[in-house]
């Protein structure tokens, strides 16, 4: 007897970027948006006022700062939810702060930053991609963090399911970066079916409330998280804590939750690094780029192709952790690698580390709130 | 064995957090007794309880109560406490937090929470002075006091809670202080059991840090002034107008029944989603 296959409801829709983030959230499961409006962030706040109300139990309120903002979707998070909001750059050095309190209570949440112009007000409607480093060090003491980026409007659909995916995974707020232009374009987009699409949710315990350990060193070094109102009454603190999640000093007990911290990202290494790969396989030039400006750096790679230059292209998905063996491999392998980027250096920077003096690194440069041009990246890779 | 009999042990974690950080004299304890016989009177169950704190000694109350406890960022409590309401309707969220936390770094937020009128109980302990960064000025200093940052005497007029709140839409606006431990009660519980947002100031006495710089010479001084120089709201004639002889009064201020944004949302929600419950 054939099976009866069930009918795949995807959806096609001609969406911004910022559009599709939302999509990407509600796809998720995100039930919770709390968010102040700033552009070029703005238009995924109002899908989100839009649509949370109509879902069952969504819940959407605009605060009154970005402070605000990231206190609530906390909140929302210890309580259960799913929970995201969106800035630009000066919401975002507003949001530093409850970033690390995130970090440091194992928050599960989603934090999207539209990059703009900068520093302070900068250029609010114009592209950059000034935050890379805020997004990795903005906030106080030492943690680690997952920071995302996306490079065309499908891959904000399919990075924001991504980084709710680890924030729950990992318990850990995830930084989803974009800029102006790949938020801001308006491009043809498969929203799938629910049911092909891998969601996760955070563990919650299942031992009796008087055995539950909030903060536990488990195997994956990701405590169970029980929601606020489920009969585990924990306490939750941004002050280092112990296993019960009460305060402490005591050295041992604050080095165990510092490591556990650190680790629970750096052994999962393999599972959060995400980048693409063209043309790399006989590339004697590598371009290493992210968020619209890859789309540049693929024409360039291509037209150096057609001139017979062996030029190839690594797309960065992931910025944080560095996706160190996908860069080192070019470093090795080729003789230049070109870093092109809306800022003066934030992601050079890292390929440089990486590098350690092996190849030639070329940067290009721009901070006058212009995206870089394929030909640009051309001149640099011939 | 002495019988552990007293109802605050049923709500206290035994497991770590004691001593506690509250120093002789410090009214914030006699706030906290209120705050559980207020729970218990009302029958509550601990696990629908969140006590959300800010930064300070008043904060650290979250970690001394079995609830389910939030410490937050400094100035920044409400906005995590509105984050929880919004996200789970059915808890009774308690915001404890200082003057300097409330009214200085986290105005804005205060401000804020009273005009949404967000169902959450916001409890104020007023102690006029930054007390665990040792004495600083807050801005709930009376004008002319000194502190470790005004060695002058404050220049600046200190905020009158009642007034600010009331006047950015809170619905139960109240202040007692921590000599009136019974009227705390009923002000306590009157504002958990309120709709929407509930505001409850309270004078709680800071010997160490703020007695002993102000001419007060003991801890005893300090609730003696709170008894001589407080008057009954209800007794005033015009319960707006400042008594001319200086008394602060206490009281409730405001007490109107309307909806709490959440009860608002929610019903705008069902609505939407055409199932008229």
């Amino acid at each position: 007897m054939a099976v009866q296959r069930k009918k795949r409801k995807r959806r096609e829709l001609f969406a911004l970027g910022n559009e599709a983030v939302a999509e990407g959230a509600l796809l998720a499961g995100c039930s919770f948006y709390a968010g102040y409006p700033i552009t070029p962030s703005t238009e995924i706040m109002e899908v989100m006022a839009n649509r949370l109300p109509l879902i069952e139990d969504g819940v959407f309120i605009q605060m009154e700062d970005e402070i605000a903002s990231m206190g609530a979707t906390i909140g929302a998070s210890l309580a259960g939810r799913k929970a995201m909001t969106a800035t630009s750059g000066p919401g975002f050095a507003l949001m530093q702060e409850h970033i690390g309190y995130a970090c440091m209570v194992e928050a599960p949440l989603v934090v999207v930053n539209v990059m703009r112009g900068g520093p302070s007000t900068g250029l609010p409607t114009s592209p950059a991609q000034a935050d890379v480093q805020m997004a990795r060090w903005g906030t106080h003491g030492d943690h680690p963090i997952i920071v995302l980026s996306a490079s065309n409007v499908q891959e904000c659909l399919e990075m924001t399911v991504t980084a709710f995916n680890f924030a729950e995974k990992y318990r850990t707020p995830v930084i989803l970066l974009l800029d102006e232009v790949t938020a801001h374009t308006r491009e043809k987009i498969t929203v799938p079916d629910p049911d092909e699409v891998e969601i996760l949710s955070r563990v919650e315990p299942t031992v009796p409330p008087e055995w539950f350990k909030p903060y536990a060193d488990t195997a994956r070094g990701v405590p169970a998280m029980a929601p606020i109102g489920s009969g585990y009454r924990t306490h939750v603190t941004g002050l280092t804590h112990d296993v019960m999640g009460y305060p402490t000093q005591r050295p041992d007990e604050v080095k165990d939750a510092m490591l556990r911290l650190f680790r629970k990202i750096d052994q999962y290494y393999g599972d959060i690094q995400m980048s693409d790969e063209y043309m790399l396989d006989d590339a004697e030039v590598a371009v290493v780029a992210y968020g619209s400006v890859a789309r540049s750096a693929h024409l360039a790679v291509e037209q150096a192709r057609e001139r017979g230059a062996k030029a190839g292209l690594l797309t960065l998905k992931t910025l944080f952790p560095f996706p160190r063996p996908a860069v080192e491999k070019l470093t090795h392998r080729c003789h230049t690698v070109v870093v092109p980027e809306m800022n003066m250096g934030q992601m050079s920077r890292e390929v440089k580390r990486v590098n350690n003096g092996r190849t030639k690194v070329r940067t290009i440069n721009r901070v006058d709130g212009q995206i870089i041009t394929p030909s640009e990246i051309l001149k640099a890779i011939l | 064995m002495a019988d552990v009999t007293q109802l605050i042990h049923d709500y206290l974690r035994h497991n770590k957090k004691f001593p506690h950080v509250f120093c002789a004299g410090c009214g914030h304890g006699i706030v906290l007794g209120s705050l559980i016989r207020s729970v218990h009177a009302l029958g509550l169950p601990k696990d629908d309880v969140v006590l959300v704190a800010g930064i300070g000694c008043s904060g650290r109350m979250a970690v001394y109560v079995d609830f389910n406890t939030v410490h937050t960022t400094h100035g920044r409590a409400l906005t995590f406490a509105t984050g929880i309401k919004m996200a789970n309707p059915k808890l009774k969220v308690i915001c404890v937090m200082g003057d300097g936390d409330a009214l200085s770094i986290g105005g804005n937020h205060l401000i804020h929470a009273a005009r949404r009128n967000i169902g959450v109980t916001a409890l104020i302990l007023n102690n006029h002075i930054y007390g665990m960064t040792g004495g600083q000025c807050s801005s709930a200093t009376p004008q002319g006091d000194i502190s470790m940052t005004t060695p002058f005497g404050s220049l600046e007029k200190s905020f009158d809670i009642m007034d600010m709140c009331k006047a950015a839409g809170a619905s139960y606006v109240a202040r007692g202080t921590s000599f009136h431990a019974i009227q705390m009660d009923r002000l306590i519980s009157s504002a958990i059991m309120h709709p929407g947002f509930s505001v409850v100031e309270v004078f709680s006495p800071c010997p160490t840090q703020y007695g002993r710089k102000n001419k007060f010479r003991n801890a005893v001084d300090m609730y003696k002034w709170l008894k001589s120089n407080t008057v009954k709201v209800e007794t005033l004639k015009d319960p707006d107008q400042k008594p001319a002889d200086g008394r602060i009064p206490i009281g409730v201020f405001r007490d109107v029944e309307e909806p709490g944004l959440e009860e608002r949302y929610f019903e705008l929600q069902r609505k939407l989603m055409g199932q008229n419950r």
